[in-house]
């Protein structure tokens, strides 16, 4: 029962989310191609340099933090809800009567799925993103896809992926744990359900800025 | 047997349950009855550990399950079913998979065996058809019968049921009172049940006890209470003109039976 839990949070978290993780990656990386090639109008700098200036900062910060800011909205909001809907309905009265441990049978596999589910949707939006700026770039006339590519490999360090992933994994726990709290510890109803999502999302958006400069602060510098 | 021992219990300084003992018999529908806020759910939840008393013991069959430690609670906790005032069904499941659930958790046996048990609870409850809807897909009284059968699957011990009639037509009550009582005496089951409703009084009360502002105030059966002298237990009982004449009229038919003119002389 555990597994079948894990495996629909899976397919919840990550399948229902990747939607939406395709649609800002991709529109994420053509708007920083425009931008970039709007604000590097020097002629001595190689237009190839617009495209290695869009991998890092997609890689660095807007595939894991952008990203997890909308998913902190997206999954966040429907963990909060959910778990307090079971709460206010005496769902998890009903499982505790039952003698099941509500909290290992509920909150763990959420947050074990998105441990594993999040970190895979940032790799997604990295790589799409990245394809959007190329598109962009091509489209508007700012720089060929041979540019881009040459700009990709250009200075490319492979510690980068590995903080992106890093903060993915803080994003995803925070993502997955602080929703929980609120939806199982909701008390009252309907009402209460909407301010505990609320609290939620707006708790999880902050810590993840907050974690963002940490770990910037720790693994960059 | 369940046994409630000198149980209190507070909320800050609100205390709800000053002292409270009683016994739940075995193979009885058990009532608590009494007004809104008397402690009636807080008792029941203390009963069930939902939560936990201040102090005080509540003993299974001689065991103290206040004193338990977690892992020795969950071996009793599978011997209790629970029918909730909502009916706490689990939405993203089927009527199916819900009754199935304590079965997954905790039953042994092959997936065949398993449906076959699900489906004999269902026909139990007469809702064999359902078995594919959801709950959002059914009306409040299926939702409490699924809730019955959730709660028979695993052949508990023990069976609670919170207010189990409340927003159900008469009919519909009714007919979840009989089966709550048909369950009861055929598988000698500890039924305890937490309700306001009248006709589960005077229909299934095996046991009755009154809560009177956290007090035990009145004890006894349904045969009792047409008799009971206790002011604030008719104030409760009989609270309309209609039922004060309905209590007469059937004063008066108890009176006519020669077991029970016999046993008030004798009183």
């Amino acid at each position: 029962m555990y597994w079948k839990e894990f495996m629909l949070q899976c397919v919840d978290i990550g399948v229902g989310s990747l939607g939406i993780v395709l649609i800002i990656s991709i529109f994420m990386g053509g708007v920083t191609t425009l931008q970039i090639s709007y604000q590097l109008v020097s002629p001595i700098i190689p237009k190839a340099t617009i495209a290695q200036v869009v991998r890092d900062t997609i890689i660095l910060e807007f595939a894991p933090t952008l990203t997890c800011i909308v998913l902190a909205g997206v999954v966040g909001s429907k963990i909060a809800s959910e778990l307090g809907n079971m709460r206010v309905s005496e769902q998890i009265d009903a499982l505790e009567i039952m003698g099941i441990n509500t909290k290992g049978y509920l909150i763990g596999p959420k947050i074990l799925s998105a441990l594993i589910m999040i970190p895979c949707l940032i790799a997604i939006a990295g790589f799409l993103g990245i394809w959007g700026g190329l598109e962009a770039g091509s489209l508007a006339g700012i720089l060929s896809p041979e540019e881009f590519m040459q700009g990709l490999r250009q200075e490319f360090k492979a510690y980068n992926i590995f903080f992106a992933l890093f903060k993915s994994f803080v994003f995803a726990f925070i993502i997955a744990s602080v929703p929980s709290y609120y939806g199982y510890n909701v008390q009252g109803g309907a009402l209460e359900i909407g301010k505990a999502s609320t609290t939620a999302v707006v708790v999880t958006c902050v810590l993840i800025l907050f974690m963002d400069y940490i770990l910037a602060a720790l693994l960059l510098n | 047997m369940i046994e409630l021992v000198n149980i209190k219990k507070s909320f800050g300084d609100k205390v709800i349950l000053p002292e409270v003992s009683a016994v739940m018999e075995t193979g009885k529908v058990n009532l608590i009855i009494g007004s809104s806020g008397s402690g009636k759910t807080v008792m029941m939840k203390c009963m069930v550990g939902l939560m936990e008393a201040d102090s005080g013991k509540v003993l299974y069959e001689g065991k103290d399950f206040t004193g338990m430690q977690e892992r020795d609670r969950k071996e009793i906790r599978r011997e209790i079913g629970m029918l909730f005032q909502g009916s706490a069904l689990f939405d993203s499941m089927t009527v199916e998979q819900n009754v199935m659930f304590p079965l997954n958790m905790f039953g042994d046996g092959t997936l065949r065996e398993k449906k076959k048990r699900v489906m004999e609870c269902l026909e139990r409850v007469q809702l064999k058809d359902a078995a594919k809807k959801f709950p959002a897909e059914i009306s409040g009284g299926m939702k409490k019968r699924v809730g019955i059968a959730r709660a028979i699957v695993l052949n508990p011990k023990y069976l609670f049921c919170d207010e189990p009639n409340s927003g159900l037509d008469p009919q519909t009550s009714l007919l979840i009172d009989k089966l709550i009582k048909e369950l009861t005496q055929e598988f000698n089951i500890t039924t305890v049940i937490n309700t306001h409703d009248m006709n589960t009084v005077m229909e299934s009360g095996d046991h009755i006890v009154y809560m009177y502002r956290g007090r035990k105030q009145w004890e006894g059966s349904n045969k009792d209470i047409i008799f009971s002298k206790d002011e604030k237990l008719n104030d409760f009982i009989f609270a309309s003109d209609f039922l004060r004449e309905a209590k007469e009229i059937r004063q008066m038919e108890i009176f006519q039976q020669t077991d029970w003119r016999d046993k008030l002389k004798k009183d």
